[in-house]
């Protein structure tokens, strides 16, 4: 499903994020992204979805280009992945709801289908009855699996999440993790880029590790060496 | 497109412009002024050709005979004047004919010319019409040779006058609108700039949940409209009542100008005004999304 090869990545003023890293994930995988802060994950999980272009290289995701896509067609590919980032990035003037039926209305959804699917979403994150709350009133946690519902409520392909538990304490964390696991078994690709090696050894899935722009390791059922 | 999607630009748009609102006021004023200015000109230029072709309609030359003259040496003159080739018509006004159609052109303020019957200063006046507008200089001079002629009167040097007058203003108006006009939009360019940092975070949610770029830009495209909008209803609305009580104010101190006061020549005016506004308003908008859209 998502295919880079040979994918080099120069930022303007000379910095080398990515060098010649071919890679390739299928459909319905869980991967780890790994490696020291720097190694060029965060540069990665943009090229997927064409915050960045790359210098060199080619990337394939559900059958299309996304170096030669169009300007146009870039909103399309991203209603195709849901994001979950670090620092939540919720709006704090719209309740738990609007930020979740915001990813919606931006598709032009219509009002029948937000109503329908926003509950649904949130009631399989657990918030069912924070709906009407503001994200300022919620825990680190809480606002994290508003993220996630905002995410998974077009129905992605693919979930990216930049260092989701960053900003969590372990046990939030770990209850993440079970829903993150929840929406992989239900068939969605995940990709996760962290530094949480507990989680990573944990879950005994595909790790790719990076380290200075490079792919030095790349393992099914892994776990987070540099560590050791 | 849905009600709550269009609910929900509107809603941005009239938030944006309370939230700044000291730049959007200074916009606003901008637009204002520069509309206020074009539409006053074109009123004026329309005026001044109005009066020049109700003028130029009637280019014609009035010969002023002496007062001794009598009414045998008329009709010679009437005569001999109507046998010449340039001449299409001849109109002999007498004295008392010519006073009761000033009366007339004063209309409800002809007291002013009461009294003036026992004495009438209004000489006997032959009109005459020429075939071409060229005719009338080289003849009025000939006229005035004549010895019965007092003086003689043509009103060509002042149609010329109006239309080269009409024309100047026409240029400088325009020229003042399109300078004010710039300004204006560069002034909306710069509230829209600084509603869209006030919403960057906001902008960069949308863009990640796979918003089009018209979707992001519509609210500030509108915002930008509103501006423009409120600014030429302010324009429209001084033009237009300023306008009308001034009309109302020169039809009753000098009677006899030829103004527009059809309202269906004043109503596109003002239909172009909220147009050029509203256009004002995108245009500024859209320069200052071009460059944020593709960070
Ligand atoms: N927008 C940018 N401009 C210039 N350099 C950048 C930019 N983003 C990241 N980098 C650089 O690229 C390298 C990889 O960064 P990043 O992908 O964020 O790493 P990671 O997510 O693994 O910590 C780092 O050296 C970083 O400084
Ligand atoms: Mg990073």
């Amino acid at each position: 499903m998502i295919q880079l090869q040979n994918v080099t990545k120069v930022y303007p003023g000379g910095n080398k994020a990515l060098s010649d890293v071919t890679l390739r994930i299928n459909k319905g995988e869980f991967v780890f992204l790994v490696g020291p802060s720097g190694a060029g994950k965060s540069t990665l999980t943009k090229l997927l979805y064409r915050e960045e272009l790359p210098s060199r290289g080619q990337i394939i995701f559900n059958g299309k280009n996304v170096v030669r896509m169009r300007q146009k067609d870039i909103p399309y590919l991203r209603r195709k992945i849901g994001m979950v980032f670090q620092d939540f990035r919720l709006l704090s003037q719209k309740t738990v709801a609007e930020n979740v039926a915001f990813a919606l209305e931006v598709t032009g959804a219509s009002n029948r289908e937000i109503k329908k699917t926003v509950p649904a979403v949130l009631s399989m994150v657990g918030l069912a009855e924070k709906a009407g709350v503001f994200p300022g009133h919620l825990s680190g946690g809480e606002q994290q699996r508003v993220c996630v519902a905002r995410a998974i409520v077009n129905n992605p392909i693919l979930i990216i999440a930049d260092e989701p538990t960053g900003n969590l304490d372990p046990e939030t964390s770990w209850e993440l993790m079970k829903l993150f696991k929840e929406i992989n078994r239900r068939g969605t690709t995940i990709i996760m880029a962290t530094h949480a090696w507990d989680i990573v050894n944990a879950m005994k899935k595909r790790v790719v590790e990076l380290t200075g722009g490079k792919i030095v390791r790349d393992e099914e059922e892994g776990a987070y060496r540099y560590e050791d | 497109m849905r009600i709550k999607t269009i609910s929900y630009y509107f809603r941005e748009a009239f938030q944006s412009v309370v939230r700044n609102s000291w730049i959007s006021i200074a916009s606003i004023g901008v637009v204002a002024v520069s509309l206020l200015i074009l539409g006053s000109s074109m009123l004026l230029v329309m005026n001044a050709n109005n009066i020049a072709a109700n003028l130029e309609s009637s280019v014609e030359i009035s010969v002023f005979l002496k007062d001794q003259t009598t009414p045998d040496q008329i009709k010679d003159l009437e005569n001999k004047i109507r046998a010449m080739p340039e001449v299409t018509q001849v109109v002999f006004i007498s004295k008392q004919q010519a006073l009761e159609e000033m009366k007339e052109s004063f209309g409800d303020k002809k007291d002013i010319l009461s009294g003036l019957e026992e004495k009438n200063p209004l000489p006997d006046t032959l009109r005459i019409k020429t075939i071409t507008a060229g005719q009338v200089a080289p003849l009025a001079g000939e006229f005035e040779s004549f010895a019965q002629v007092d003086q003689v009167r043509y009103g060509q040097g002042v149609v010329e006058k109006l239309l080269a007058m009409s024309k100047w203003v026409r240029a400088a108006g325009l020229a003042t609108m399109i300078l004010l006009g710039i300004a204006a939009v560069f002034l909306i360019a710069t509230t829209i700039r600084l509603s869209v940092y006030a919403r960057r975070k906001e902008i960069g949610i949308m863009k990640f949940l796979g918003a089009t770029d018209w979707f992001v830009r519509f609210p500030f495209i509108l915002e930008g409209m509103v501006l423009g909008l409120a600014g030429s209803l302010i324009a429209v609305l001084v033009v237009y009542f300023g306008y009308l009580s001034l009309i109302g104010n020169i039809q009753l101190s000098l009677p006899f100008m030829q103004l527009v006061t059809d309202r269906d020549l004043i109503k596109p005016l003002m239909g172009g005004l909220i147009g050029l506004g509203l256009i004002i308003g995108a245009t500024g908008s859209l320069i200052s999304m071009r460059r944020f859209l593709r960070a």
